[in-house]
């Protein structure tokens, strides 16, 4: 077949030049030229389907998502975005967004990064399973998760119960603030663990030997040797688990029927709700949230590049 | 001593933590098996009743049977359009990994709430209306695995040299297809297998989408769930061990692969 179609090709051309020479590297051109575009072909003909499919459920959303949000019925405007800085409620879904995200994210790495340095020192089967079931409890969230804590620190809950039995609680109330806290908490610690569960792979024993040997104490050896190679991985963490907790919406919104006030359950209850529908705002909100969301990975990477470890690689 | 010391530190932290994580789904499970469990620190008797009626429920069968449909349909949308490409980019294309690996980027970064405001209005008064179908949640589920069946996919190719199978097959006559197919596919099963496995476990957990663009016009498990919240804490209880089991099975199942994998080849280089 294809040398078939070089043939002809070759016998179309043959007339034009009278050199054979030129003849036989004029066949070599245009077969490697035909090849060349049969190739390119292939590989736009296998790579079509996934990219309209990807186009049209990830990437239309959020075009239209962008330019609605400089819409304002019809027209061209900055309106939808002098609303959002105006409005108190959603400063308040700002603020409670990004104090979720931080507390939680900032706890969760602290909890994970003692819990993995205690993990480091166990034996293999011990630690592949105990990493399995890290992986499991990540699937535990959204709906489920709110139910499940609703069951243990709700009213009457059993934990409310016996912590109000010793006597450490008065009054805690899963809706409330630390409640929420409690939640975000939890979803976050399994992924902070996996993510930095690889990290401590950099850190060798014999540095923890050379540093003690040297006259260190343990503290010391944390915060001038092993925090300062971990940085960058921690950080890295928290960027992810902060975007992560930005966007979280299934489990505040199972454990409070979409009524606190946070940045997600604003948006959705903007394009989904009952009582006020204004996908534009919706947009402009979400425009927002991605923007936070990118300004928290330029700090990142500011930070980053402040330190020594990171210049290294 | 003090070795004994820092041994009982490293324990305790890691049973507290392990603890903690445990205790919301041992305490869903205690919970549904229970007769009655308020306002007190221990149930009062327990039952299998709570399944029996959940179980008994049309609903919930209906439910699990829908959301099992868009799962599977995301997840072969997903194998069938990522795979080739992902072969395609390690045996002649691999300027396409570059850019595939900022384009699984995506779905993580962009939050669900943030597409389906998009989606939401793309899908309901277009031509295309496809809004409260089960075909936006396959489009849109199919967006959610990308990163994971990439991830698993390419992990296990790492493992497998395709340029040199690809032209052995084919010294011995077979076409590059065929070489894909029936060589190369074979030895990246178990990559599969895990993508498989772990897409299952993330979308029968998927309740954004299901809600905001779907809802109740095809309510898959989550929606049921989220719906019964109303119903006896001890029903939606044996609901959400019923969801964690087939999590647990496709969890266990998915890093034996990968575990089995793992030895497999720490064997060979020995």
């Amino acid at each position: 077949m294809k040398i078939n179609k070089i043939d002809k090709s070759v016998s179309l051309n043959a007339y034009k030049t009278d050199s054979i020479t030129l003849d036989i590297v004029h066949q070599r051109l245009q077969s490697k030229q035909y090849r060349r575009f049969i190739k390119l072909l292939k590989c736009l003909l296998i790579c079509a389907p996934f990219a309209i499919v990807f186009f049209m459920f990830q990437i239309e959303p959020m075009l239209w998502v962008l330019i609605n949000s400089f819409k304002y019925e019809g027209q061209w405007s900055l309106y939808n975005y002098t609303m959002l800085l105006d409005d108190a409620f959603i400063h308040q879904a700002f603020y409670n967004s990004f104090y979720f995200a931080f507390l939680s994210s900032l706890i969760s790495t602290v909890i994970a990064l003692v819990f993995i340095n205690s993990l480091q020192k166990q034996k293999g089967f011990l630690k592949n399973s105990i990493i399995s079931f890290i992986n499991m409890c990540s699937n535990f969230s959204g709906v489920p998760l709110a139910f499940a804590f609703i069951i243990i620190l709700g009213m009457n809950g059993f934990v409310t119960l016996l912590l109000k039995d010793i006597g450490l609680i008065d009054s805690f109330s899963i809706y409330g603030k630390t409640g929420i806290l409690v939640i975000y908490t939890y979803f976050q610690i399994p992924l902070a663990i996996l993510l930095l569960y690889g990290a401590f792979d950099a850190l060798k024993q014999e540095w923890y030997d050379a540093a003690r040997m040297l006259g260190a104490n343990f503290m010391y050896y944390v915060f001038k040797v092993a925090l300062p190679i971990l940085t960058p991985a921690i950080l890295g963490t928290m960027v992810i688990l902060i975007a992560n907790a930005l966007g979280a919406y299934a489990s505040i919104y199972a454990l409070t029927s979409g009524n606190y006030n946070i940045l997600t359950v604003r948006i959705a209850s903007l394009v989904s709700g009952d009582i006020y529908l204004d996908p534009n705002m919706a947009a402009a909100i979400s425009m927002l949230l991605l923007l936070s969301m990118s300004f928290v990975v330029l700090i990142n990477q500011l930070l980053l590049k402040r330190t020594y470890h990171a210049k290294k690689r | 001593m003090l070795k004994n010391v820092n041994h009982y530190y490293h324990k305790t932290i890691i049973y507290t933590v392990l603890m903690l994580m445990a205790l919301p789904i041992l305490a869903t499970l205690v919970y549904s098996f229970s007769t009655k469990w308020g306002a007190t620190i221990l149930p009062d008797g327990f039952t299998f009743k709570w399944y029996i009626d959940l179980f008994g429920d049309f609903r919930f069968w209906s439910a699990f049977l829908r959301s099992a449909i868009v799962s599977v349909g995301a997840l072969a949308l997903g194998l069938v359009l990522l795979i080739p490409i992902i072969l395609l980019a390690c045996h002649s294309a691999p300027i396409l990994l570059k850019y595939l690996n900022y384009i699984i980027l995506i779905p993580f970064a962009i939050p669900p709430v943030v597409s389906s405001v998009g989606l939401l209005q793309i899908y309901s008064d277009s031509a295309l209306n496809i809004s409260g179908t089960a075909y936006i949640l396959i489009g849109t589920y199919f967006t959610i695995i990308i990163p994971f069946i990439y991830r698993s996919i390419t992990n296990s190719l790492s493992a497998v040299n395709v340029h040199d199978l690809v032209d052995a097959a084919r010294l011995l006559g077979s076409s590059t297809f065929k070489a894909f197919i029936l060589v190369v596919l074979p030895n990246i099963k178990k990559g599969i297998l895990t993508a498989v496995f772990i897409s299952l476990s993330v979308l029968l957990g998927e309740f954004v989408f299901a809600n905001i663009l779907v809802g109740t016009q095809y309510e898959t498990l989550q929606v049921y769930l989220y719906s019964k919240r109303v119903a006896s804490g001890h029903f939606t209880s044996a609901l959400v061990i019923t969801y964690f089991a087939f999590i647990f099975l496709f969890t266990v199942i998915a890093s034996y692969i990968g575990t089995k994998n793992e030895l497999r080849s720490s064997k060979k280089s020995v």
